[in-house]
């Protein structure tokens, strides 16, 4: 069970090698989180974060997931479901898989593109609603997704994956209307920048931040039972105005 | 979201989970909410529950509660204030026979005409029988009176194979049940020793303690003189003014020391109340600042010494019940409640953790400290001799749970524990450290109800 300031004591990450997730689990294993499952591709990278959380005190396991084989997520998850962790549930679901592609080479690559927007959408729109349906029938839990502000307005720079998350973002604030009341709590996570593996060598936007920062500002939206966080939270005031910039200017703005 | 607090929305079967929460509306989870309006349809409710994958039922009163002891998620919540007959009175020996789901503030209307009064009354009158055993309450008589369960000569209790067994204290099953947070079963009806009266006023000494330990010196000195005594603590007070605190004591007043006219009605209940609290708050009304000004004002408010004011009943014991909803002024976030006790012997511990509270700067305008006398046998059963200081604190305090983890560390170190009714946070490593008898209370339960009918938050969180 979750406590009175919502931190998990068991926790399935989706997206087992993803930094962010992994920087909100150590966090949360500081605090009560004492069950961690890991769903991600089976690879040396999956097995080396579980043997990282057992050595921070968790009890820490892996499960095969593949966010592009949708028929078989009902089954692999409801696996880390019927297992649970302390108590025999599942206290929260951290959805953190996503590609970013590669933009320039993508557009001309069609089916590159297609995988870009069916791990990072449709895989989302499967596993999160095979998530929500389990931590539905147990009356609590929180989903917590992983999106981005490429999400909010769509860039030049980078509209594949941006419209992939502006998907999955529109597919978790759905899903957070659709459960509310029902003691299950969605929160939409919106990060910047933010330096990982996966921005390693691009240029850094501004209000750049880091996977501690995103798990700080997760764990304090789980205290709050925010449903929006933005990391850092002045991206939410910066992302209001761009929204509003006509589209012939923005297309001009040097980002 | 339609969280639960008090009177249950108009469900009939209760087959839509609805959110549910604790006093202090803290982590929400959903639960089918049923109300048993007879025996019968509790024991139909109970053996439905025991259905596999059900995920089990607690009983709820009236969720005074402050965490997730009447919570069940994904299962089944009894809503039990449907079953509050008062059966029988005996008022020539002081005994009442009453279903669980009365509550005190019933059984004080019925019981104050005839002369008679709940043997042990916590800060609300509106908490039920089968709370009060549940959580085996206590008051500010714990001194000397000890706590609910103490004067319990026989209770009911509907156990997970769907039968009903009366147990009396001296039972493993009873030592269970007192305090044991509804895990054992459903308390149906109990029959309590009542304490006799003379007027429903109380007769009432207030003093002033300039600091902590100018208050433990006055408590130890002369709280036996005194049936009731509860101390209120300014937490935000610093240096030498740490701890500085309003003593109220007294009893129940005899009739001669009423003024003629009262004497007339000298049983009369006439508790007051006030509009409540709105149902939208924004967070962090209750800020340093604001619980600053309170405190300093309540405390120079308290006249320095006083003695022998006529108080009613409601105002020395239950305050707070006269703004319904007051749990709201926290805001969505709500608050929780911390409450320990460290035995006598243990000051220390206490002055380290009221310097510690004091330093973190915790907003706190409701911190009481009282001393406990003898511990019941209630396995899970919170008081112990010793201190005890409860205080309320808001929920979205950054850095809070960190900080009361710490406070635990100290508490067990001094071989004290936490409070479960009141509890919604504790690590669950610390409880075998906190409650010797877990062990025993487990192996009964693994015995009694193998397959966890009998499941709540508080159970799955603890593992108890």
């Amino acid at each position: 069970m979750k406590d009175a300031f919502g931190t998990p004591q068991s926790l399935l990450i989706l997206g087992g090698t993803s930094e962010i997730a992994l920087a909100t689990a150590r966090r949360l294993i500081a605090r009560r989180t004492r069950a961690v499952w890991l769903a991600g591709r089976p690879s040396p990278g999956l097995d080396a974060a579980a043997e990282e959380l057992r050595g921070l005190g968790a009890d820490a396991r892996t499960v095969p997931f593949d966010a592009l084989d949708h028929g078989s997520h009902e089954e692999v998850l409801g696996k880390a479901f019927a297992a649970g962790g302390p108590g025999g549930d599942v206290d929260m679901v951290l959805l953190a898989f996503g590609v970013l592609g590669d933009q320039a080479h993508d557009e001309s690559d069609p089916v590159a593109a297609a995988r870009v927007a069916q791990t990072n959408y449709t895989g989302a729109v499967s596993a999160g609603l095979v998530c929500a349906k389990a931590l539905q029938a147990q009356g609590h839990g929180s989903l917590v997704v992983l999106s981005s502000v490429a999400g909010e307005r769509a860039r030049r720079a980078n509209f594949i994956y941006g419209s992939s998350k502006a998907g999955l973002d529109a597919f978790a604030q759905g899903l957070g209307d659709a459960l509310h009341g029902t003691g299950v709590h969605v929160m939409v996570v919106r990060p910047g920048f933010v330096h990982t593996r996966m921005t390693a060598g691009r240029t850094a936007a501004p209000l750049a931040t880091t996977p501690a920062a995103v798990a700080e500002a997760i764990e304090t939206g789980l205290l709050r039972r925010t449903e929006t966080v933005w990391v850092p939270g002045s991206l939410r005031y910066l992302m209001s105005a761009l929204r509003h910039v006509p589209r012939p200017v923005f297309r001009r703005l040097p980002m | 979201m339609a969280a639960v607090t008090g009177t249950p929305p108009a469900a009939g079967s209760g087959a839509e989970p609805v959110a549910v929460t604790g006093w202090g509306r803290t982590a929400p989870t959903a639960a089918r909410l049923l109300h048993p309006r007879s025996y019968t349809e509790a024991v139909d409710a109970v053996r439905a529950c025991a259905r596999p994958g059900a995920r089990g039922a607690i009983a709820r009163g009236l969720g005074r509660a402050y965490g997730d002891a009447a919570q069940n998620a994904g299962g089944a919540v009894l809503d039990m204030t449907g079953l509050d007959r008062v059966h029988v009175i005996d008022s020539a020996n002081g005994l009442v026979l009453c279903d669980a789901g009365v509550s005190l503030h019933r059984l004080m209307e019925v019981l104050l005409p005839l002369g008679w009064f709940v043997p042990v009354t916590p800060g609300t009158r509106y908490v039920t029988v089968g709370g009060a055993i549940g959580a085996d309450i206590h008051g500010k008589n714990h001194h000397g009176a000890g706590s609910f369960t103490r004067h319990v000569v026989s209770m009911e209790l509907l156990t997970a194979d769907g039968e009903v067994r009366t147990i009396e204290p001296g039972t493993p099953l009873f030592d269970a049940t007192a305090g044991g947070m509804g895990l054992t079963g459903v308390i149906l009806t109990a029959t309590i020793r009542l304490l006799p009266v003379e007027t429903s006023l109380m007769r009432v000494d207030t003093e002033r303690a300039t600091d902590l330990d100018d208050l433990m010196d006055r408590l130890t000195a002369s709280d036996h003189r005194y049936r009731y005594s509860v101390a209120w603590i300014d937490l935000l007070a610093r240096g030498a003014s740490l701890g500085r605190a309003v003593l109220t004591r007294g009893d129940h007043a005899p009739l001669d020391a009423l003024p003629a006219r009262a004497r007339r009605a000298p049983l009369a209940f006439r508790p007051g109340r006030l509009p409540g609290a709105p149902a939208l708050v924004p967070d962090g009304l209750l800020g340093r600042r604001s619980v600053g000004l309170f405190n300093a004002f309540w405390y120079r408010r308290a006249p320095r010494a006083m003695t022998g004011e006529l108080q009613r009943l409601s105002t020395f014991f239950h305050p707070l019940d006269g703004v319904p909803h007051w749990n709201r002024i926290y805001g969505r976030s709500g608050f929780v409640q911390y409450q320990f006790v460290v035995g006598h012997g243990r000051q220390e511990a206490l002055r380290r953790i009221v310097r510690r509270i004091s330093e973190r700067r915790c907003p706190s305008f409701l911190a009481v400290l009282k001393r406990f006398g003898e511990a019941g046998p209630g396995w899970l059963s919170f008081p112990a001799p010793g201190w005890t200081l409860a205080l309320d604190i808001p929920a979205n305090l950054p850095g809070l749970g960190a900080f009361l983890d710490e406070l635990d560390e100290e508490v067990a170190g001094a071989g004290g524990r936490v409070y479960l009714a009141k509890d919604s946070r504790l690590r669950p490593e610390l409880l075998a450290a906190m409650y010797p008898r877990l062990d025993d209370f487990r192996a009964l339960r693994a015995d009694l109800d193998p397959g966890a009918v009998f499941t709540s938050d508080l159970s799955r969180r603890l593992g108890l």
